[in-house]
């Protein structure tokens, strides 16, 4: 069968469960299409295809045995390369961490396995997940594959990137900021942030704790759904994620909207959001209302505050999760001298990159004594005006539809000097953190030739509503069936 | 508002961070462009509202005090920079 990384998840998991086609093609055929495609994208940290192969082959024996196969029967994944594998480097796109293996998997990884998904390597994205277009990695950016020259958006730009160039179907990221669905926004495919709590976050290398969440990537909102279903749950090992039965997410997925109440909030279409992604994003709202949605204008009155807000308590929480570096237990140890205090000093100094520097001394300086009822204590109640507003909003609309990026996809090079111009690229996903609540960006057009985002977001545990809301357009749209020109091979 | 160099050095090093003298112009000019933006914050009224350090009500979590085996010693030990006899090496803290 040709072109076997054209499929989805659903469709590879149908293939190899009735053995129509077998977990090997499937793994070669994605194999194939990275080696083709990589050397353009760059997408991935670390390849693992003989692993993948020898996984794929032995899920065609267990089949060939009679064994049921798991939920992800044969499905390549690629992972971000801040999620811990078991034996497989795990950088954080990041010098410090260069040669770190991890001794264990993280949960979410476990349950891939479990699942019986392939897991074919580690992807690229800004160093310790900070940053808006994987351009802090210190290994090099990755290409945004609708045009190259642009940047994939971040911090998880390799997975987006890698699900929109076809060299895998699915992926993982990590959100804290709008990491999973700016990136999806800018390559053009779908990306769920869940609820704080949905998904287990052990073995994800912390940044800002209060604030960071895994979930999915994929070209269809069904394979969203499947991802999500096998990562969501309660788990022992992170005492953040809540004990609560997970929902049927494939039975979420019926394209029925009508009577659904959407708040339009005004203040996702002003200042700093391009007039043509705002146009773009009306239309994808007006589709979901030519199906029986009823859509009206709202407002979340301290949105213009979360930017502020968001860059004291991510860089407080970041400057003591990053802490742990200390050129000791584990990652880069300077070759220079000086005691004790000298080698944290300067194996931190050569270990980390400039952004990571950046915020883990804006978190400093805000927690330092005399500064902390000024900033932290205060972004910390700004916080609450902005989950009110929310709360509020959900009192009256079932979900709530934004611009996921401001802007699309933008030149390599163009922000990257700039690191508060960069941080504007995630004024329409940070509030979302903020509140905690779950989000989805799914394509909803193009601008210029590059893809932009409709983000949809829903109040705590409104997966199946977003899932819903999603699979209603996409089953009336065919902006994800677009592929972009790299991917295609003849 | 604006923090100065030395300032700037002073966080540094609180947050065990060596700086060259060209990262340090460098982060004193893009630190003080996200600090001015905060000042943004005074203006709104936050008297009497409860701080959110996290979005959902989280408590104190245990788990049954059960005995487990931990991670082979080796295994942690093969990431660390400098290991000997089963201990991580670090430079010498107290003189003999």
């Amino acid at each position: 069968m040709p072109h076997l990384h054209t499929l989805t998840a659903a469709e590879i998991v149908r293939a190899v469960t009735s053995g129509s086609v077998s977990a090997r093609d499937v793994v070669d055929a994605f194999l194939q299409q990275i080696d083709a495609v990589e050397p353009a994208i760059k997408a991935f940290l670390t390849l693992t295809p003989e692993e993948a192969r020898q996984r794929a082959s032995e899920l065609d024996a267990r089949r060939s045995r009679g064994e049921p196969l798991g939920p992800l029967a044969g499905v390549p994944v690629a992972i971000k390369d801040n999620i811990c594998t078991q034996s497989v480097r795990t950088t954080c796109a990041s010098r410090i961490l260069a040669d770190f293996v991890p001794p264990y998997d993280a949960t979410v990884v476990e349950r891939l396995r479990q699942a019986d998904a392939v897991l074919v390597g580690k992807t690229n994205c800004d160093e310790f997940a900070m940053g808006s277009s994987t351009e802090n990695s210190a290994f090099g950016p990755t290409r945004n594959p609708w045009n190259l020259d642009c940047v994939p958006g971040g911090s998880s730009g390799g997975s987006a990137a890698a699900v929109a160039a076809q060299e895998v179907p699915v992926a993982l990221g990590s959100d804290t900021g709008g990491s999973i669905r700016q990136p999806a926004a800018l390559c053009g495919v779908v990306g769920l942030k869940p609820t704080y709590g949905r998904v287990s976050r052990y073995g994800l290398v912390a940044y800002a704790s209060s604030l960071d969440q895994i979930g999915p990537f994929s070209r269809t909102v069904e394979d969203t759904a499947l991802l999500l279903q096998v990562i969501a749950g309660h788990d022992p090992m992170d005492s953040t994620s809540v004990d609560m039965a997970v929902p049927d997410y494939a039975q979420a997925c019926r394209p029925d909207v009508k009577g659904l109440r959407i708040g339009v909030p005004k203040e996702y279409f002003g200042q700093g959001v391009d007039t043509e992604v705002g146009e773009t994003v009306s239309r994808a709202v007006e589709a979901l209302c030519q199906l029986g949605a009823i859509a009206e204008e709202c407002s979340l009155p301290h949105t213009d505050y979360a930017l502020e807000a968001y860059y004291i308590l991510a860089p407080a929480e970041a400057s003591s999760n990053l802490a742990r570096y200390d050129g000791v237990k584990y990652g880069h140890r300077t070759r220079q001298g000086g005691g004790h205090i000298g080698l944290m000093e300067k194996s931190r100094g050569e270990g980390f990159g400039a952004e990571v520097k950046q915020r883990i001394m804006i978190g400093t300086y805000a927690l330092s004594a005399g500064y902390y009822d000024a900033y932290y204590k205060r972004a910390q109640q700004v916080r609450t005006l902005i989950r009110r507003d929310f709360d509020e909003a959900f009192q009256r609309f079932d979900v709530l539809c934004t611009p996921t990026s401001p802007i699309p996809a933008f030149p390599l090079g163009e922000r990257s000097g700039d690191p508060l111009a960069m941080k504007l690229a995630d004024i329409c996903t940070l509030p979302i953190n903020m509140a905690g609540i779950p989000a989805i960006s799914v394509p909803c057009g193009f601008v210029k030739g590059l893809p932009v985002g409709l983000q949809i977001l829903a109040k705590p545990f409104g997966e199946e509503l977003l899932l819903r809301t999603a699979f209603a357009y996409q089953q009336n749209s065919d902006w994800h069936t677009k592929v972009p020109v790299v991917a295609n091979r003849a | 508002m604006a923090l100065t160099p030395e300032e700037v050095r002073k966080v540094a090093a609180l947050a065990r961070l060596h700086l060259s003298d060209e990262e340090l112009a460098i982060q004193t000019r893009h630190i003080n462009d996200l600090v001015a933006r905060f000042q943004k914050l005074q203006e709104l009224d936050v008297e009497g509202i409860e701080p959110t350090s996290h979005s959902i009500p989280v408590y104190n979590v245990l788990r049954e005090d059960v005995e487990r085996p931990p991670l082979p010693r080796e295994a942690i030990l093969a990431n660390a920079p400098e290991a000997r006899d089963g201990f991580f090496i670090v430079p010498r803290i107290v003189d003999a």
